[in-house]
This record gives C-alpha cells, sequence and structure tokens, in this order.
C-alpha cells in the first residue's frame, strides 16, 4: 500500500513543477502534461493519493507505533514491544468485549439478512403507495445513528419504557423487563437496535439484486410444480447470492467495528459488561488517556477486518476472471 | 404471474409488510410524541392509571423552544451542515477526478492503485481515531472544522471514486473520442463532455456522501471540544445531558430536528439516493 502513494505524490510535484513556469511557455508545457496519458493520470489521483495517505496510511502506521509503545497524553513514550497486547488480553474486560463484539456481529448480521431478505421480496412485488414504502424503510439508515439510538434508549427506560408498558397491559408481563440494566438484556437491545437499523440496508441492495432477475424463470418454476420456497431456494437464491455476499461483507466490516450505537445505548454498562472492541479502545485510548494501550485494543480488529477484506478481494478477482 | 389466493396475499404479504412498516417508523413516532409531550406526562410511573402513552392530549413545543432558545442546538445544525457540504464537496472533487483517471487512462500501477482505494473504503473509522486525534492535534487543527472537513473524506473518497469509476465505464468511449477528433483535449474532453453525462453518478455519489458525513460520529467526539464547535450528533450526546439527568423532551426534540435536514435532503433525491446505495456495493 504503501509503494504506490510513495510512487503517485512523486509524480504529481512534476505536475505541480511544470505550472509555475513563465507563461508563455508554461500553459503549452501544461498542456503537454495535460495529454500525457500518465502525467494526467498522476495529476488526476494526486488529491486522492494526497488525503487517503496522509488521513489513513498515516495514522495506521501511527497506530502500529502508539500500539508498541506507552505513549499516553502528554508523554511521548517509548518502545514497550508486544507489551500493550499481552496486557490487553490478559484484560478481562477486554476479553468480554471481544467475545460481545463477536456474538454482536454474528447475531445482528443474520438477522439483517433473514429481515433484509423477507422485506426485499415483499417488497419486490406490485401494490399500491410501494414507492412511498420502500422510501420509508430506508428511514433508519439514513437519520444519523446516535440520535435513533437515543429514541431506542427511551423505549428502553428503566422507568418509563412505553414497551414494559405496552406488555404489562397487554399481560404478557406481570414485572418490568431489565432491558439495559442486565448485561445481557442490554446485549440483546444492541443487537434489536442494530438489525432494525442495518436491515434496509440488506432489503434495498437484495432488492436492487431480485429486480435483474428475469421473471420468465419463475414462470417456468411455477409451471413445473414447484411452490413458493422452493422458487426461493432454487431460482432466487442462487442467483442472489453474489450481491448477498458483499452486502454482507460490508455489514460485518461495519458492525464488528460498531461504536456509537453502543456508546449511546449502555456506554458499556452495565459493569463494563456489554463493551465491545471499539468502544473500550475509546475507554482507554480518549477516556483515560492512555494512547499506547488504547491503539492496540482498536488494533485487534484488524486480524478480522482483514480477513473479510482478503475474502471480498478475492471473490471479486474471482468474479473478473470468470 | 404466479395467482395465489386472496386470504394467503393478506397472511404472507400484507400482514409482514405492515408489521415491517410500524417496526420501522414506531420508534421514529415515539421521538416525535416524545418532543410534543409536556413533562407532568412525560415523568409518569408506567402503572400509573388512565395512562395514555400513545398519543398526547396537551401538545406543547416548550421542549423545542428550550433547545433553539437555551442550548448551542442552531449552531450544531450549522456547523454539521457546513461540515458535511464542504467535506462531500472535497470527495467529489477528488472522486470525480481520480475515478476518470482509474476507468479511462492507461497508467502503471491502476490496478493497483484502484484495489489500495477500494480497501480503504473498508477501513472503519474506529481502527483509526486513536493515531488520528494524534495527528491532527500535531497538525494544530484539534478544535477546529477542518479537522472533520479533512479527515471524513477519508471514508467519503473511496466510495465516491468508486461510484464514479463505474458511471463512467458505463459512458462509451467513442463520445470522447469524437471530441478529440474535432480538436479538444484529453482534459478539455473529460470536462466539458464526460463531466456533463455523468450528473445523476455525481448527484447519487453526493446525496450518498452528505448523509454519511451527516452521521459520522466518533471523529467529531473525539476531534471537537468546545459545545459551539460541535456537530449534532455529538452535542446532543454531550451538552443536553447535565450530569445523570436526561432531560428526554429536550433530547427527542434534538433528535428530530437533527433528523429533519438529512431527512428532507433524502426526500427529494431518494432515487439518486438508492442508486448510491445499491452502486456503493457493487464491484
Amino acid at each position: 500500500m504503501k509503494t504506490p502513494l510513495a510512487g503517485g505524490a512523486g509524480s504529481a510535484t512534476g505536475v505541480q513543477v511544470a505550472l509555475p513556469r513563465s507563461r508563455a511557455s508554461g500553459r503549452s508545457g501544461l498542456a503537454r502534461a495535460l495529454e500525457h496519458e500518465q502525467l494526467l493520470a498522476a495529476g488526476l489521483l494526486a488529491p486522492t493519493i494526497i488525503l487517503l495517505g496522509l488521513f489513513i496510511a498515516y495514522p495506521f502506521v501511527m497506530g502500529v507505533w502508539l500500539s508498541l509503545s506507552d505513549t499516553s497524553v502528554g508523554n511521548p513514550g517509548r518502545f514497550v514491544g508486544l507489551q500493550n497486547f499481552v496486557k490487553a488480553w490478559q484484560d478481562s474486560i477486554f476479553r468480554t468485549a471481544f467475545g460481545n463484539t463477536v456474538f454482536y456481529t454474528f447475531w445482528a448480521t443474520l438477522f439483517k439478512l433473514a429481515l433484509g431478505m423477507w422485506l426485499a421480496l415483499l417488497l419486490n412485488r406490485h401494490f399500491r403507495g410501494k414507492r412511498l414504502v420502500r422510501a420509508s424503510m430506508l428511514l433508519p439508515f439514513i437519520i444519523p445513528t446516535v440520535l435513533s439510538t437515543f429514541a431506542w434508549r427511551w423505549m428502553f427506560d428503566p422507568t418509563f419504557s412505553v414497551l414494559n408498558w405496552t406488555l404489562y397491559k397487554t399481560g404478557f408481563i406481570v414485572t418490568k423487563l431489565p432491558f439495559l440494566s442486565d448485561g445481557t438484556w442490554a446485549m440483546w437491545c444492541a443487537i434489536v437496535i442494530n438489525t432494525w437499523r442495518g436491515m434496509p440496508f440488506f432489503a434495498i441492495t437484495l432488492l436492487a439484486g431480485l429486480q435483474t432477475i428475469n421473471p420468465d424463470l419463475h414462470e417456468a418454476a411455477s409451471l413445473d410444480g414447484a411452490n413458493a420456497w422452493r422458487r426461493f431456494w432454487h431460482v432466487t437464491w442462487p442467483l442472489l447470492k453474489p450481491v448477498t455476499l458483499v452486502v454482507v461483507v460490508f455489514s460485518v466490516i461495519q458492525t464488528f467495528s460498531d461504536f456509537q450505537l453502543i456508546y449511546v445505548l449502555t456506554g458499556g454498562g452495565p459493569a463494563n459488561s456489554t463493551h465491545l472492541v471499539a468502544t473500550y479502545a475509546y475507554q482507554i485510548g480518549v477516556a483515560t488517556g492512555l494512547l499506547g494501550e488504547g491503539a492496540a485494543i482498536s488494533l485487534f480488529m484488524l486480524p478480522v477486518l482483514l480477513i473479510v477484506v482478503w475474502a471480498q478481494l478475492r471473490y471479486l478477482r474471482r468474479l473478473e476472471g470468470a | 404471474m404466479v395467482i395465489e389466493r386472496r386470504w394467503k396475499t393478506w397472511v404472507f404479504f400484507y400482514l409482514p409488510l405492515t408489521l415491517f412498516v410500524i417496526g420501522t417508523l414506531f420508534p421514529f413516532y415515539w421521538m416525535f410524541i416524545t418532543a410534543i409531550r409536556p413533562d407532568a406526562e412525560l415523568y409518569r410511573s408506567w402503572r400509573a392509571v388512565n395512562n395514555a402513552p400513545f398519543w398526547t392530549l396537551q401538545p406543547t413545543l416548550a421542549h423545542v423552544n428550550d433547545l433553539l432558545a437555551k442550548t448551542t442546538f442552531p449552531r450544531w445544525l450549522w456547523n454539521t451542515f457546513f461540515i458535511a457540504v464542504v467535506s462531500t464537496g472535497i470527495s467529489l472533487f477528488c472522486g470525480l477526478l481520480g475515478g476518470y483517471a482509474l476507468a479511462r487512462l492507461r497508467f502503471p500501477m491502476a490496478g493497483m492503485l484502484g484495489t489500495s482505494i477500494f480497501v480503504t473504503y473498508l477501513v472503519p473509522p474506529t481502527l483509526l481515531f486513536i493515531p488520528l486525534a494524534d495527528i491532527i492535534r500535531s497538525f494544530q487543527l484539534g478544535n477546529t472544522p477542518w479537522a472533520l472537513i479533512l479527515t471524513y473524506p477519508t471514508f467519503l473518497i473511496p466510495f465516491c471514486t468508486w461510484l464514479l469509476m463505474g458511471y463512467f465505464k458505463t459512458i462509451p468511449r467513442e463520445l470522447e473520442e469524437c471530441a478529440r477528433i474535432d480538436g479538444a483535449t484529453r482534459f478539455g474532453a473529460m470536462v466539458r463532455i464526460i463531466f456533463p453525462i455523468a450528473v445523476p453518478g455525481i448527484l447519487s455519489a453526493g446525496i450518498f456522501a452528505f448523509t454519511l458525513s451527516w452521521n459520522e460520529f466518533i471523529y467529531a467526539l473525539v476531534f471537537l471540544s468546545s459545545p459551539e464547535r460541535k456537530t449534532v450528533p455529538v452535542g446532543v450526546v454531550s451538552e443536553l445531558i447535565r450530569g445523570d439527568i436526561y432531560f428526554w423532551g429536550q433530547l427527542m426534540a434534538g433528535a428530530l430536528l437533527g433528523s429533519v435536514p438529512v431527512a428532507l435532503v433524502y426526500s427529494f433525491f431518494v432515487e439518486y439516493y438508492v442508486t448510491g446505495l445499491t452502486g456503493s456495493v457493487k464491484g
């Protein structure tokens, strides 16, 4: 990743050197550079490469360095080897957080896929007000997560929960449900909210995939006597698999690195039982100011993300090869 | 079309669809009801008799007025808007140029650059916020809008580049070649022939990028500290809760008003947004 960045930035300066010449020869020099395919490419890509290099590649290298040092706010820090990683792994809160992150990602992605697929199949039919329904279904995905999570938090409020009220009045419960005051309950609440927010993304992308499937295939299958479930399993699903895989990869990355939902809903509580890797990294790195340890904790996300990205790239290559 | 019985349509279609609609929209309805409900009604025990929690008989604008007059909320709205617009503009600019280069020009390492940009697209902000905070500090950008305007493009540019690259590939090369035969320069053909055709793609990328920057939270939380500099999501979280006390009426009014601009932009450009959304995951 470093080499193209350095190469691109180098040739970009070549273009900029051509700029400030004297007016007459400068114009033709610039014009020549713009006609030259490779110089033009370097010039066009320069802003992107500079911004991404400065604010993604550089922080990444810096993060690796921080994680190997004992830097804290106001203390430049020295090299300590893998000490931060070992310390994190021996920390029971970190282990809980890592376990939570895997649990949260697995269930939330599964629910989003199942419900998103169902909703996509429903929306693929013709009915009155379809455009309006589809547009409103995307609302949870548009509205800032922090703000909608506040609404959920209010709905899960220990004293004034509307859900408790409804369940109590309809006779399903006799005493309050401990939505956010119990660690396990709170984790499931977070999964519900994440599913609520992410499901439209699945539904709309899968719907776009569904619309590319030729209806004649379904017609043919039903003439051959296939029922709705078999039509889905043998016709729709195989054709939908490529887009599903891509959506799942995106969702896994976003869910695994989630921060805002837990930060607003529980802040990692009660008793640090609902931390995710990202919220715990924030607590150690920013709230406590131990930059080195915080950076190490957030780097624990990297192996999982790398595997997912690698799988995605391999899959894309295979599609291009096919 | 496959023929179905009537009751089947109701059970397998209308019923689930209705449940989906209710489940999706109820939190927003609840936000709205809480925002206009007087405090006396808000904080009543959940078992109190005669409690009608699903609507209110005395709607009030007190929470909204308090929010607009007594807090810096209007300022946060403006900050969020300004930051979202400028960082979207920067990202579109970079994405247009970069996407064109990757789609049309031949140069060494084009494939590798395309892959690296795609990989940065998948880097989540939570992986980098700690070192990035350090870098922002050393660039003297801490607590300024520029901290966000310069870092939001890191997740917007890869997306814009990817989407626009796909769009450029669908435009026939012949159009450009004709312009070049007529004497246009390569750059001129790009700006005057290709970019105007790509306007729908640009709009899709722009709308999507705008909603993403409106939604961003962790960078804004870490890089900004003074109350009047904050964005809506961070301001609502950190300034509307005083101590441990939650003023739910005001919080929900803030959540509602903070969602309106982005919902409005979305509602005007639903189709473009959907194109951006589905395009964002296409390889």
